[in-house]
């Protein structure tokens, strides 16, 4: 049993995500790699990003991002780096340049639209006139008497 | 025999659904009243016929009847009974069974407690009702038969997916559907007023019931699935701004708008055809988190691997009825005049507010989670939009919400003066200013959104509080007089501050956890902030349908023992998948949650730590919400207005 415990692990892919091989003697460097690894996606995942992931591709880049940072590279150079090979896919916030500029603007500018029409709408109620009561109609005024009377 | 029954229930529960759409429609229309009246027995019957055929499914499950295809794929015989019923429910054809059978639910529900709203209008609610369940009936029979034989069935089954042989599944999904479908009764209620050429106080009254109990459900549900996520995913991630998750997120978002407009049109007979819209948009963001979950268009850890077809067919479903539903709107707006005055600082002005920045920020969900459709399809450019953006464009929504929520809560109806609400608040605000000063000046260079969800929880849940005893007004028996207040006031009180709790929850998550991966060698302990970790072993184990690897750890600190934890890692030998089942030492402080890794070479075996403080509060502050919620729609003048019916759901939320 335990050799076959052994063998589906050996064919399981790696648990986890950052393991304790790739880490960085620098502290430093480790923290800005962990900060990179956070922004950018693992290809082969749904929606997780590299620090995240148990994929092996995960891993292959998560070694990129430490080799670039003892090489030398700045965090915008190595992310740069990564991109230039990987396209911009591999950003998990996409930059806010071009077509993306309106992803970023949406938000804002439809915060600033409702202010505008729930301003109007706001002064609109309180300039109007307050409309008479005759809200019910008559069987709901006989209704109401009734309900009234029967309370009494 | 019983797959066969089930199925056919299935094909005369599709039958009766169009019976139940059109006949009490036309009978509305002509003012006939036996015709109206066949609504309320088809919902019984199409109700019971969906049971029925839900019960012969889950039956098949259970007795692990492998010559239906889908309980091949999905089920295996050494699977534990638990996941061979929850399984039910844990496929693509099987949920879809489930979403049905709460939209029958739905109308039944409507048809048994609904007898005090007018005849018309409940006749055309439950045909509308009866449409969104002819579509969905539709659906599963032509493109999802859940009752598919194989002519020649396999020994065993396929087994269900690992992640989800846990008993989050059997309550996750289930909860999220009655949110879901919760929101379709709202829908209904829309539609038929639209219908009607009316919306008056007493249709917000009706309306407010519906969509708290729907935003509840959503609320466990969406707690629940994100704490499930937290303890199975095995790093202690607790929100992904995975596209499915916002697919729930969105109508939360508005679903909470609605109901909180709901009371302006209830209490102030104004902001109707708002509120309309609202409730029409609510169930049309459920049906799109349905398309996004089925079509396999967006990339999701929750995604069914799926054909485009069944993708098509939601989406002619999603613009029937939201398109369906806007047009006849943009006809009907006109005529919804508002009648109620208030001036620019009034409750109604700050319910207003909280409807804007609600439905706002669930637009920014929207867009992100849809950017990389838009940006694929039109300017040629594969990009991704992850948690990054979400919380970058979505927290300042929050944040905002939280400093004017008490404000807000304590302004009163018509006129307000901002200088008399904010008075009584005067102390609260200062205090929470204080405590969230110490907090930062406690932390050393960490970022500063965790003293501000501390500033913000303590400001809302003091003035949450302060809004419950000011009700009390002066003078003796103030404490009497605060148990006798309406259960919709303290519901305000539980759900308000439910909100500052989770933030706060959320903020001491992504702000102060830390972490530690290392090789741990047996019988060497080893620091992680101010506990120690000491790993005495590592055993195998055999489970029922897995081979486990389990350590033992022992966590203490300053020399005493806080407790013996058992992570495992899990092969299942069926489904060829590994799975982390995480030890977590739970307390309100924080969690200390470690996670085993695999042997190394060199020996020893990595060991993950992470310690993740405040995090319980996230899932206590959800529960808050969603008592709060209870409460609201357990107060009493709604069940006098309900009449003798103590079962009838209807309710103030939340204010």
């Amino acid at each position: 049993m335990k050799r076959l415990v052994f063998i589906l692990m050996l064919i399981a892919s790696p648990l986890w995500a950052v393991e304790p091989d790739e880490i960085l003697d620098d502290p430093e460097l480790e923290a800005r790699a962990r900060v990179i690894s956070k922004g950018l996606r693992c290809l082969v995942c749904q929606n997780e990003s590299i620090d995240e992931s148990h994929a092996s591709l995960a891993r292959d880049l998560r070694l990129l991002v430490r080799e670039r940072l003892v090489v030398g590279d700045s965090n915008d150079q190595t992310v740069e780096f990564i991109v230039e090979r990987y396209g911009e896919y591999v950003l998990l916030q996409p930059r806010a340049s071009g077509s993306t500029l309106v992803l970023w603007a949406a938000g804002p500018l439809m915060l600033l639209l409702a202010a505008g029409m729930g301003f109007i709408y706001l002064r609109g109620r309180s300039s109007a006139t307050e409309g008479s009561d005759a809200a019910l109609t008559d069987v709901e005024k006989t209704r109401l008497r009734e309900i009234l009377d029967s309370n009494s | 025999m019983i797959t066969e029954l089930g199925h056919f229930a299935l094909i005369l529960a599709f039958f009766v659904a169009i019976v139940q759409t059109f006949v009490p429609l036309v009978g509305a229309q002509k003012g006939w009243r036996s015709w109206m009246a066949v609504a309320e027995p088809a919902a019984s019957a199409q109700f019971m016929l969906t049971a029925f055929a839900f019960g012969a499914l889950m039956w098949a499950f259970i007795s692990s009847d492998f010559s239906l295809l889908l309980v091949v794929q999905n089920s295996h015989s050494a699977k534990p009974m638990l996941y061979k019923i929850s399984g039910t429910w844990g496929n693509h054809e099987g949920s879809m069974l489930l979403w049905v059978l709460i939209v029958s639910l739905f109308g039944a529900m409507a048809a048994w407690f609904g007898t005090n709203l007018p005849p018309s209008l409940r006749a055309r609610v439950l045909s509308v009702q009866g449409a969104i369940g002819v579509a969905f009936f539709a659906f599963i029979l032509f493109t999802s038969n859940p009752f598919t034989r194989l002519a020649v069935p396999p020994f065993d089954g396929q087994d269900l997916n690992p992640l989800l042989q846990d008993p989050g599944l059997a309550f996750h999904p289930p909860f999220l559907y009655l949110g879901y479908v919760g929101l379709s009764m709202t829908f209904s209620f829309a539609v038929a007023a639209l219908l009607e050429g009316r919306v008056d106080a007493a249709w917000g009254r009706w309306v407010r019931p519906w969509t708290l109990a729907a935003w509840i459900f959503l609320t466990i549900g969406i707690a629940l699935g994100s704490w499930w996520a937290y303890y199975e995913l095995g790093w202690g991630g607790f929100w992904f701004w995975d596209p499915v998750e916002n697919a729930s997120f969105m109508p939360w978002l508005l679903s909470a708008a609605l109901f909180h407009s709901a009371i302006v049109v209830e209490k102030r007979d104004s902001l109707k055809s708002w509120t309309i819209l609202l409730a029409i948009l609510a169930f049309g963001f459920s049906l799109i988190g349905t398309f996004i979950v089925r079509s396999g268009l967006l990339t999701s850890v929750h995604a069914f691997a799926n054909d485009p077809e069944r993708g098509v067919f939601i989406l002619m479903i999603l613009g029937f009825f939201t398109g369906g539903a806007l047009i006849l709107y943009a006809f009907r707006a006109t005529t919804m005049e508002a009648k109620g005055v208030f001036g620019l600082v009034s409750r109604e002005s700050a319910l207003l507010t909280n409807n804007i920045l609600l439905a706002v920020s669930c637009f920014v969900v929207f867009v992100g989670t849809m950017w990389p459709l838009v940006a694929e399809m039109f300017f040629d450019r594969k990009l991704s939009v992850g948690p990054p953006f979400f919380n970058m464009a979505f927290t300042p929504f929050m944040l905002v919400l939280g400093l004017v929520l008490p404000v807000g809560a304590m302004l009163p109806w018509k006129r307000a003066q901002i200088k008399k609400a904010i008075y009584p608040l005067r102390y609260a605000f200062v205090l929470a200013l204080a405590i969230a000063g110490l907090v930062w000046a406690m932390q050393t260079g960490r970022s500063v959104l965790g003293p501000m969800g501390v500033f913000l929880a303590a400001w809302i849940v003091m003035g949450a509080v302060i809004d419950l005893m000011s009700r009390t007004g002066r003078g003796k028996d103030r404490f009497g007089r605060l148990m006798r207040l309406p259960r919709a006031d303290w519901g305000k009180m539980l759900a308000h501050s439910g909100l500052g709790i989770t933030m706060l929850g959320v903020a001491g998550i992504t702000s102060w956890s830390y972490e530690d991966i290392r090789v741990a060698q047996i019988g060497q302990p080893y620091d992680v902030g101010a506990y120690t970790i000491l790993l005495n072993g590592v055993s195998d184990f055999e489970g029922p349908n897995y081979l486990a690897t389990i350590a033992d750890i022992t966590l203490s600190q300053g020399g005493q023992i806080l407790s013996q934890m058992k992570p495992e890692k899990r092969i299942y030998l069926v489904a060829q998948m590994p799975t982390t089942e995480a030890a977590i030492d739970y307390n309100l402080a924080r969690d200390v949650y470690v996670v085993i890794g695999d042997e190394q070479d060199a020996g020893g075996w990595a060991v993950r730590t992470y310690v993740k403080p405040l995090t319980n509060w996230i899932w206590i502050g959800c529960f808050l919400m969603a008592l709060g919620g209870c409460f609201s729609l357990s107060d009493r003048r709604f069940r006098v207005a309900a009449g003798a019916r103590k079962s009838n759901a209807q309710a103030v939320p939340a204010e």
